[in-house]
């Protein structure tokens, strides 16, 4: 068939399937000015920025208007300058203009705009509204007087994540989005996935802050600080800190931390393996007492929310594990606490997560101590310690790297690929099948488990039972998959369930990403794993030395949880 | 607020007209006709019936101007601010029957729940204008001193 | 009423109908629309049923199925359009027109024109020292042509055997017995049968992209959501004619391959929901709507959609968001209604008087359709006239009659002598159009020449004491406030047109702010999502382009043309005529006035709030406005 083309600023551009104008001035190499298009999320077409003209004079919102063929659009011209100035200014007009003090002054796509269409001067009176926080969050932290309406947030809360925390609330100029009758969000459905701030293009959602506590826990010398790194904020770091996308960084996080002052730095690839450990044993009961089934994997503590709100009923068929963190972090208390060296400190534990989420796993009432302290005293996101990292005025591209503290050094790749979709599973399934070849790991890998699809389903033949599995990412996902099982249309052994589409790489923790460096943050996971010279968790010596030395009979209450089934 | 009637009433609502989504305007207009208002306990009771968000039940219920969160006064006057009324001069009676109730643009009802004092952009009774309605009914031909009479009539009523 | 199942039940049904309805030799008809009934209509009805009764007068409400010779029928009918003149009744066979009647009025009605067959001239409608005694021969009503109000004021919208009575559903009978789908496809595509509801697009068109579509299920919606401030048509044909509404919609449902209709109607039109549910209560009960109608195979069931307050809602995608239980607000197209509508599946979507028009074409094709009006622009389209003019109501006229025609042929001209200034034709998405267009011809692509738009139909006809600022202030007041709040450019663009109006209007204009209307409007006009911002700035546009010096009246010597704004006011003291009774500066609430008793008062400006308290309290006439 003869392609067919459309004329972008007078180019020749082949259309192959885009669904939108937009995706084929992209492909033209032009960056088009918007702020409510995002490919993961259904178009809005509410910001008008992308607006393209035709050769009629004709104007035509490049997201939401589908490429016609010998049709020629032009992105630039004194018209459309105008009209995207104007809406600038009107935007701006409107907005807090504090720009040294916000958080998201070098991410604010407002901003950038502002610079780039050159808004010299703002034409109407100031009505910026006084700033409205909300702070009632653990996870993210609100300022309503920042928010443009371009509803990304609410499409990712309600289409995405079928969260439904955030609506758009009233009509017109006094539209805004909120809960429902403004009531705290903390005290909504929200699940703290944070997913609303990963797409929200000013400062009006951002993740909640833990560097302070964890500065000053560094400056106490009557304190320990020991920290571990979940595996997928070493593939989300580098573009921040000045390296090639998809370098793995996990050394140089090691080195600079300690450089920053941490005085244990750990990797929660270990408590992945710890996990996988419990995880695959647990499954195992579960086939030799019949169910029930489907397990649900339990490392995501937004699902985990979101079970309960939505799902209580299903809370048994969910794994008791504790999540990778929560594993690691009680082994690393129960250490440090018994050691020699560290007795009568302060031990305060910091984990590293490309996750919201994880803030509010680590305050549960379920993750108390005997004595009363948290199992994880701060969470640092993948942003917060880069934020760390230039405070420090760290030049991580040229530091050496290092390796993780010991003991629990060891770490394996089943751990690694935690930080993606299908990563668990693949994991456990490694666990679980008793060949232990290489060809066996091959079959694994190509069984349908990896991909950046929101719904995987396969089957795995493990001796003569054959597995019937599902992977999902992203709540809505799984939401489709819990009505198909509960409708009986579906049935499966395990289903791994991430709250992030794409899984923890894509976490709201993790330094903005569109879906081309979310996916070389996947690959770059893959190829930790082919490095490593250990691929099953069982295999890693630390798991062994972790069981026999450090935990010996308390295993199930440190490394199993019970949560506390709420009445829906 | 009896919520236990409420709830009573809303599972009749709810029976009548369905509890899908697409139900959800018809229901509300329901329960404010028969309380006037959309009581606060009412959503996350539909949001649990109809299998929705409280926060998009409260989105529509904020996005259209017929619906109220707060109780309306006994006599609910709407003032037409439709363009026939307001090139014959509806202005001055909204502005008169404010004043004699003591009302603004943002306090709509008066203390002692007698009235609220709206407007509306047209009623479609433009023949009529300047046109307001008490509680449906359109009252045509208005002038602010027939305003401030049809109160002490509805005064008297009450 | 009892079931019909066969098309020769429903032909000897109507021939009944048509029959008792001829029998009926005297027929009061008083009417109920909206306009009358607040002026006590109803209770007229009622004090007409008792006087008849202890007249001994046979009498008939409803209409029976074997009536006797000699009775008098006593309807109550739907709008006839001359609202101004209030409440309404008339008698039959004469036509005679009765105005402002009141209960007083039964007995003389009763004694003189059922009992003695004499018009009441009292009650007749007078112009310019002429009694009118029958209808048709008001100059209001001369120069109609009521198709689609026809009638409108004519039966009782409560009957469906009233609606037989006149030839109903035999538009619908012929669709479904006689016609192919494709066949009333093309009658509608070839009598250019044109939306009435703003945009002026083909129902044609739209009916075969629907009927072409392959998915299933699909919908018929009728937008009855009028919300034009100032346009009232629609609701008069649900509340006067709602079967004749119903039988479009349900040949549009052969038409496309649908089998649910929906209505929605807006919030401030309870009369008409009633009306309609009375209306579709009694198509069922006799078979016309239904699961298998008259055992044709043909099933089609009709919904009602309340409107709970938002004008974005006349929009097709926010309509359509609206019954599905949504947020009002619009969606980017495509896709298009046609493909993904209701429920996101193919969507007839045409407004009230659009619907309303196709049972004529059907039954008169399309020829007859095209040969009123011009060609481009067949049909009637009706109007509702209001403002500053004499004879306020519903009109309907032939597509293509001049402004002139209905401003002052059947409007009347200006009310109280006073001058024409311009009319606001399409509400708050057109624009005003001036003496210079009085020789218009009113039809879809005229008046997009001249840079307003039909829309809906209301026409407000505006005095010289209107100032055109003030009107361009109090569209943008409306349309912002009704913005749904989803794109930048008419969520913040028309926020920010409105303050510059206000603070024109109140004599805090700025060098500059008609330039910023302007650029504003030029960037509302072209980026807004969907067309009420698209046409938010129309009347902006328009007032600025013919009434520029109004607007620089304002800005720069603070002072209003029209002497209409009350910031810009200024109130003075006639000296030859103050006695110096010191009752305006004991009224002045900011002690604005000053003098000495019995000596002229004077009054400080740069106190003055403008309020009037001082010239509503001389009663000498000495305190001067202007």
């Amino acid at each position: 068939m003869m392609k067919e083309y459309m004329l972008i600023d007078k180019i020749p551009v082949p259309i192959e399937g885009e669904k939108n104008i937009l995706a084929l001035v992209q492909k033209a190499g032009i960056d088009m000015p918007t702020f409510c298009y995002y490919s993961e999320l259904s178009v809005y077409g509410a910001c008008r920025m992308c607006m393209v003209e035709d050769d009629r004079g004709n104007m035509h919102a490049a997201c939401s208007t589908p490429p016609k063929a010998g049709m020629s659009v032009v992105t630039n011209s004194a018209r459309l300058r105008k009209y995207r100035k104007n809406i600038l200014e009107l935007l701006l007009a409107n907005h807090c203009r504090d720009c040294t003090t916000c958080e998201k002054s070098e991410s604010c796509r407002l901003k950038e705009l502002a610079r780039r269409f050159y808004i010299e001067d703002v034409r109407f009176p100031n009505g910026k509204t006084e700033p409205e926080r909300d702070e009632s969050s653990v996870c993210i932290s609100i300022d309503h007087s920042k928010c443009i309406l371009c509803g990304d947030c609410v499409r990712m809360c309600n289409e995405v994540q079928n969260v439904g925390a955030i609506s758009f609330v009233g009509r017109g100029s006094k539209m805004e989005v909120g809960t429902a009758f403004k009531v705290p969000i903390a005290n909504t459905q929200c699940v703290g996935c944070g997913q609303c701030s990963a797409v929200c293009p000013t400062g009006a959602i951002v993740v909640q802050k833990n560097v302070t506590r964890t500065w000053e826990a560094i400056y106490d010398p009557n304190t320990v600080v020991v920290a571990q790194i979940a595996p997928a904020v070493r593939a989300g770091v580098a573009k921040e800190l000045g390296e090639e996308n998809g370098v793995i960084a996990a050394g140089k996080i090691f080195a600079a931390m300690r450089r920053m002052g941490f005085n244990h730095v750990y990797d929660t690839t270990t408590g992945a393996d710890l996990t996988v450990t419990e995880e695959a044993a647990e499954f195992l009961e579960r086939l030799k007492d019949d169910g029930p089934f489907p397990m649900f994997t339990s490392c995501c503590p937004a699902w985990i929310r979101y079970a309960e709100n939505k799902h209580p009923e299903l809370m048994p068929n969910i794994s008791t594990c504790r999540s990778p963190m929560q594993m690691f972090g009680s082994v690393i208390k129960e250490y440090f606490e018994h050691n020699e060296k560290t007795a009568g400190k302060r031990i305060f534990s910091v984990a590293v997560m490309p996750c919201t989420a994880k803030k509010y796993e680590a305050i549960r009432p379920e993750f108390k101590r005997p004595d009363g302290t948290d199992t994880i005293d701060a969470i640092i996101t993948t942003q917060e310690l880069i934020q760390m990292i230039h405070e420090a005025g760290i030049d991580f591209k040229n530091i050496s790297p290092e390796s993780s503290s010991m003991p629990f050094g060891g770490t394996s790749g089943a751990g690694v690929i935690f930080g993606v979709t299908g990563g668990v599973t693949e994991a456990v399934l490694r666990n679980v099948e008793p060949d232990k070849t290489y060809s066996a790991l091959q079959q694994i890998a190509m069984s349908g488990v990896r991909g950046l699809e929101g719904v995987k389903e396969t089957t795995y033949q493990v001796g003569d039972q054959e597995l019937k599995i599902a992977v999902v990412s992203g709540l809505g996902n799984a939401e489709k998959l819990i009505r198909k099982v509960q409708s009986g249309e579906a049935f499966y052994h395990l289903i791994e369930v991430m709250a992030c589409p794409r899984g923890c790489i894509a976490g709201a923790g993790q330094p903005f990403a569109r879906s081309r460096e979310k996916a070389e943050r996947a690959k770059n996971l893959y190829t930790t794993d082919n490095m490593t010279q250990i691929k099953r968790s069982e295999s890693n010596p630390a798991i062994d030395e972790i069981y026999a030395k450090y935990i010996g009979r308390k295993a199930h209450s440190l490394l199993h949880v019970h949560y506390k089934v709420k009445k829906k | 607020m009896n919520v236990k009637e409420l709830y009573q009433k809303t599972d009749g609502w709810l029976d009548s007209f369905g509890r899908e989504e697409r139900s959800l305007i018809a229901v509300l207009q329901a329960i404010q006709e028969e309380y006037s208002y959309l009581p606060r306990e009412v959503f996350p009771y539909l949001a649990k019936e109809m299998n929705l968000n409280e926060a998009q039940i409260y989105g529509v219920a904020t996005f259209y101007e017929n619906f109220s969160l707060e109780a309306k006064g006994k006599y609910v006057i709407k003032v037409c601010d439709g363009t026939a009324c307001h090139v014959r001069k509806s202005v001055p009676i909204l502005n008169k029957l404010r004043q004699e109730l003591k009302l603004d643009d943002g306090r709509k009802t008066t203390d002692d729940q007698l009235f609220t004092v709206e407007t509306v952009s047209c009623l479609g009774a433009c023949g009529l204008a300047p046109a307001l309605t008490v509680n449906g009914e359109v009252h045509a031909a208005m002038t602010p001193e027939k305003a401030v009479a049809l109160l002490a009539e509805l005064r008297r009523e009450a | 009423m009892t079931r019909i199942n066969t098309r020769d039940e429903l032909i000897a049904l109507r021939k009944k109908c048509i029959a008792a309805e001829k029998r009926e030799k005297r027929k009061i008809l008083v009417c109920a629309g909206t306009g009358c009934v607040s002026g006590g209509s109803l209770n007229i009805y009622a004090a007409l049923k008792e006087k008849m009764a202890k007249e001994g007068i046979a009498c008939e409400v409803e209409l029976a199925a074997d009536p006797h010779e000699d009775v008098v029928g006593l309807k109550k009918s739907g709008c006839h359009g001359f609202c101004e003149m209030g409440p309404l009744v008339r008698i039959e066979p004469e036509g005679w027109l009765y105005t402002k009647v009141k209960v007083e009025d039964v007995d003389e009605i009763v004694a003189s024109s059922i009992q003695e067959g004499k018009p009441v001239e009292r009650l007749a409608y007078k112009q310019n020292g002429v009694i009118y005694e029958k209808q048709e021969d008001i100059p209001f009503y001369q120069k109609q042509t009521r198709k689609v109000l026809e009638d409108c004021g004519r039966i009782d919208a409560d009957s469906i055997l009233e609606y037989l009575g006149i030839g109903g559903y035999r538009a619908f009978e012929k669709a479904l017995f006689d016609m192919e789908p494709a066949d009333i496809v093309k009658e509608i595509s070839d009598s250019n049968l044109r939306g009435r509801g703003g945009g002026g697009f083909a129902a044609g068109t739209k009916w075969s992209q629907v009927a072409r579509q392959k998915t299933t299920p699909k919908y018929i919606v009728c937008n009855g959501d009028e919300g034009d401030p100032g346009a009232f048509m629609d609701r008069s044909v649900m509340e006067g004619d709602p079967h004749r509404m119903l039988e479009g919609m349900m040949i549009a449902g052969i038409a496309c391959g649908a089998n649910d209709g929906y209505i929605y109607v807006r919030a401030e039109y309870p009369m008409a929901v009633a009306r309609l549910r009375t209306a579709i209560a009694q198509a069922e009960e006799l078979g016309l709507l239904g699961e298998n109608i008259l055992g044709s195979g043909f099933s089609f069931r009709m919904h009602i959609n309340r409107g709970a307050g938002a004008f974005v809602c006349g929009e097709g995608s926010a309509l359509t968001a609206s019954i599905e239980g949504k947020r009002g607000m619009p969606r980017v197209k495509p896709p298009r209604t046609v493909e993904h509508g209701l429920f996101d599946k193919p969507t007839v979507l045409n407004n009230v008087e659009t619907f309303a028009n196709v049972a004529p074409i059907l039954l008169n094709g399309a020829d007859w359709y095209k040969s009123i009006g011009p060609e481009k622009s067949p049909g009637t389209k009706a109007f509702a006239l209001t403002g500053n003019i004499q004879n306020t109501g519903l009109i309907e006229v032939p597509m293509g009659t001049t402004l002139r025609e209905v401003i002052f042929d059947i409007g009347g001209g200006i009310r109280g002598g006073k001058k024409f200034k311009a009319v606001q034709i399409g509400g708050p998405s057109g624009g005003c159009l001036t003496k210079e267009h009085l020789d218009l011809p009113l039809d879809f692509d005229s008046l997009k020449k001249a840079g307003a738009i039909i829309g809906s139909g209301g026409l407000v006809v505006m005095d010289e004491d209107t100032c055109m600022v003030e009107v361009a202030r109090f569209f943008m007041h409306f349309t912002q406030n009704e913005s749904c709040g989803k794109c930048v450019p008419c969520r913040e663009g028309t926020k920010r047109m409105l303050e510059i109006l206000e603070r024109i209007v109140n004599g805090e204009g700025r060098e500059g702010d008609i330039e910023l209307l302007e650029e504003l409007a030029d960037t509302v006009t072209n980026t807004a999502l969907c067309g009420l911002g698209k046409t938010a700035a129309g009347p902006v546009v328009s007032t600025i382009k013919y009434f520029r010096d109004e607007y620089e009246a304002h800005i720069r010597e603070k002072r209003c043309p029209a002497g209409a704004c009350q910031k810009l006011k200024r109130f003075t003291i006639d000296p030859e005529k103050c006695r110096g009774c010191s009752k305006c500066a004991r009224n002045c609430p900011v002690n604005a006035i000053s003098g000495e008793v019995r000596k002229p008062f004077v009054i400080d400006g740069s106190k003055c709030i403008k309020c009037g308290a001082c010239k509503d309290n001389c009663a000498f006439g000495a305190v001067k406005e202007g």
